[in-house]
């Protein structure tokens, strides 16, 4: 029997086709200049991680030879990588950006947040970075989050309608319908806007190293201090740790990932160079998240939960 | 560096036709699902072989009601191409969701399950499919295991499927007879269907060719907006950013701006960060004109020689997608690439029988999931094309006004 039915059809093929990595970044500028284009007070989360930085270099490139017209926020949890806050400040100033922290140890101190006996940050970044966005008036908010990441950023929109609390309500998502996005919210709400979506971690890589982009130094293999806790390699530091039981050793590793020291884990690596992190990204049988958050692995809805309260 | 291209697909179907079911096999077969994800859904599912329809269904509600609510994107890789994959929900009540899934798509997995054949939800399916103009539709005829891998029972609902989707003016569909649950032709060819020989789903998707021949059609750059570096040695630089939604654009090119009519010249495109002579669909640019004429976000900037015509009278056929109703009277926004401009729904000549593919005339209204004709008169003029040329220039939201709902999809079809 035929199996392929043709009630009509054209033929042909053409030169004019675009390579992967030029698809997804001709879609992602696309979605920088719509938000430039219908809201009043984007900002992007920048939190110096490879993300956020190919973010960030899509927005030079959007707006080039005019000036990126956002601000940059980042949640400073108190147990950032040093060298990460550094190059944090170095690109802030390089491109004549305004930056604006949200400093979740200023919330402790104060008493509106308690440390988890766990010790991780990374959950009680969401309080600081919703009351900005409310005192900021700020009503885009660009994240680097990318669908591919985890189960629950996979159901995540381009644009992402929050609510006057920052709540997500996966169930009631606006359809969102060719590439028409619609930014349309009541004053007190916000959309989150998420350009790099369809990308994959494989593919934020490629990118780097096709335009030659720099990160911070502990995206490559590099001797430090690590100890093990909860299957991870979590650098030694004054955040707090290791514990009595816990033992110091150096190794050869490198992040994946840069997030809180607190539960951002480390991976054995020998990759030094972008070509060297792209071969052990495409062996590796572990998502990124897998390989390096403990956070995520609390719940099988930790990043849903999350994600509902208001982080990014 | 080697251009392996990108299959954008969706999935649609009825509840349990075993949606995320396939999903679940073609990463797993695959080899895109990675030890950790595995070991997680192992984790989850009820029983000692993974529930494979868990790698999809994320969300707390899903997982507590065994069905999909909203789309689940994908990622994965064959070694000749990618695939970004959207899983749309099933159930009627997310029929939106499934909208926007099929939007973007290049191609549509439809479901049937074999024991049930085509039903409601199929039809629906496949006049959306078909509406939106997904280039590729597959029927995939789920759960033969089921009925003793017959191939009489495959080949009536294959021709039945096809004869619907055929008078509804679909151009290509491919029938293939699957079990998801076991992976009879999902990656591996089945053993217990001798009597198919056609690709199974991955080789299909594999090797179906992607057409986007824009080359000869008439360009179109709708205008997101007006980059003014102010700089000193830059002063009169004034490009105009979009992304090119049709066509072809080259310097030297003779280019009309819409609405307001005025001409000039291409005198450079800047393609994100270098000069070229010529860009095409879909790439972002930036694009320098000879005159100093007055351009703004909303503005379109199309081949002098090949211009769509202005209108304030559009028809159009929508989908529509929220839970208030659309009414005749009703004022709307309509958002038209990134142009929107105030509106009023003058007309609801027909709404489409699912059944019998008639138009059920003048209904008044349409609620949430229908498919019908409207006329809407716009405050200031349009430049449509028809949704059958493009489907980026051709398409365009309704929104309710006073709260930003998106009320439908519009396809606009001056017949």
């Amino acid at each position: 029997m035929t199996t392929v039915t043709r009630v009509s059809g054209k033929t042909g093929t053409t030169p004019y086709t675009l390579s992967h990595l030029d698809a997804l970044e001709s879609e992602a500028v696309h979605i920088f200049r719509e938000v430039a284009g219908e809201f009043e007070r984007p900002v992007i989360l920048f939190s110096g991680g490879k993300d956020s930085i190919v973010m960030l270099h899509l927005a030079l490139k959007a707006f080039a030879p005019a000036a990126v017209p956002f601000s940059l926020l980042h949640v400073d949890t108190g147990h950032n990588f040093p060298e990460v806050l550094e190059y944090r400040d170095r690109t802030v100033a390089r491109h004549g950006l305004r930056l604006h922290v949200a400093s979740v140890q200023d919330y402790i101190d104060r008493g509106v947040l308690r440390e988890r006996p766990d010790g991780t940050r990374n959950p009680l970044q969401t309080v600081p970075l919703t009351e900005r966005i409310q005192a900021e008036k700020f009503d885009a908010v660009f994240g680097g989050g990318r669908r591919d990441e985890e189960k629950a950023r996979a159901k995540e929109r381009v644009f992402s309608l929050r609510d006057e609390f920052s709540q997500w309500d996966p169930r009631r998502q606006r359809p969102e319908l060719w590439n028409l996005y619609n930014g349309r919210h009541a004053p007190g709400e916000h959309v989150r806007v998420f350009p790099l979506s369809n990308w994959t971690e494989l593919d934020v890589w490629q990118y780097i190293a096709r335009e030659g982009i720099e990160l911070p130094e502990i995206y490559f293999a590099h001797e430090r201090e690590v100890f093990q806790r909860a299957g991870m390699w979590l650098t030694a530091g004054e955040w707090g740790g290791p514990r009595e039981n816990e033992r110091v050793e150096k190794r050869r590793v490198r992040y994946r990932t840069v997030g809180d020291m607190s539960c951002t884990g480390a991976v054995d690596s020998d990759a030094t160079t972008l070509d060297a992190v792209i071969t052990e990204i495409a062996a590796s049988r572990l998502t990124e998240r897998g390989a390096t958050r403990a956070d995520d692995k609390m719940s099988e809805a930790a990043m849903e939960d999350r994600k509902r309260e208001g982080y990014f | 560096m080697t251009t392996i291209d990108t299959l954008r697909f969706a999935t649609a179907g009825s509840v349990d036709d075993g949606k995320s079911t396939l999903v679940g096999r073609l990463l797993h077969d695959s080899k895109s699902v990675l030890t950790d994800q595995l070991v997680a859904v192992t984790r989850a599912s009820a029983t000692d072989t993974p529930d494979l329809a868990l790698l999809t269904d994320g969300l707390r509600a899903e997982r507590e009601q065994g069905i999909t609510i909203d789309v689940a994107y994908r990622y994965f890789a064959t070694p000749r191409r990618r695939f970004i994959l959207a899983d749309t929900p099933g159930h009627v009540q997310y029929t939106r969701n499934m909208v926007t899934g099929a939007s973007t798509a290049d191609l549509a997995v439809v479901l049937v399950d074999a024991r049930n054949g085509v039903v409601e939800q199929t039809r629906r399916h496949a006049a959306l499919t078909t509406l939106l103009r997904v280039p590729h539709i597959v029927l995939a005829v789920n759960k033969m295991d089921l009925v003793d891998h017959r191939e009489s029972v495959f080949a009536a609902i294959a021709e039945e499927f096809t004869a619907y989707a055929g008078a509804l003016g679909a151009h290509e569909v491919t029938t293939i007879p699957i079990s998801a649950l076991s992976g009879d032709n999902v990656v591996e060819p089945s053993a217990n269907m001798d009597w198919y020989a056609g690709p199974t789903i991955l080789e299909h998707l594999a090797s179906v060719p992607v057409e986007r021949d824009t080359a000869r059609e008439p360009a179109r750059l709708p205008v997101q907006c007006v980059i003014r570096p102010r700089t000193d040695e830059r002063s009169d630089y004034r490009g105009y950013a979009g992304q090119i939604a049709r066509g072809t654009l080259r310097v030297g090119d003779r280019v009309t701006v819409l609405p307001g009519g005025r001409t000039s010249t291409v005198t450079a495109i800047d393609e994100l960060g270098g000069p070229v002579e010529a860009a095409w669909a879909p790439q972002s640019v930036t694009v320098l004109l000879e005159d100093d004429i007055d351009i703004a976000r909303g503005d379109l900037i199309v081949a002098s020689d090949r211009a769509p015509a202005l209108t304030r009278s559009v028809e159009a056929t929508v989908c529509h997608v929220a839970d208030q109703p659309l009414t005749v009277g009703r004022r709307v926004l309509l958002k038209h690439t990134t142009r929107t401009v105030r509106a009023i729904v003058e007309e609801i000549p027909s709404r489409l029988t699912l059944d019998t593919l008639a138009p059920y005339p003048a209904p008044g209204s349409l609620v949430a999931n229908d498919i019908g004709r409207v006329r809407i008169r716009t405050a200031e003029p349009v430049a449509l094309d028809s949704y059958a040329d493009s489907r980026r220039t051709g398409s365009f939201l309704l929104i309710d006004p006073t709260d930003g709902t998106t009320f439908a999809a519009g396809m606009a079809d001056p017949r």
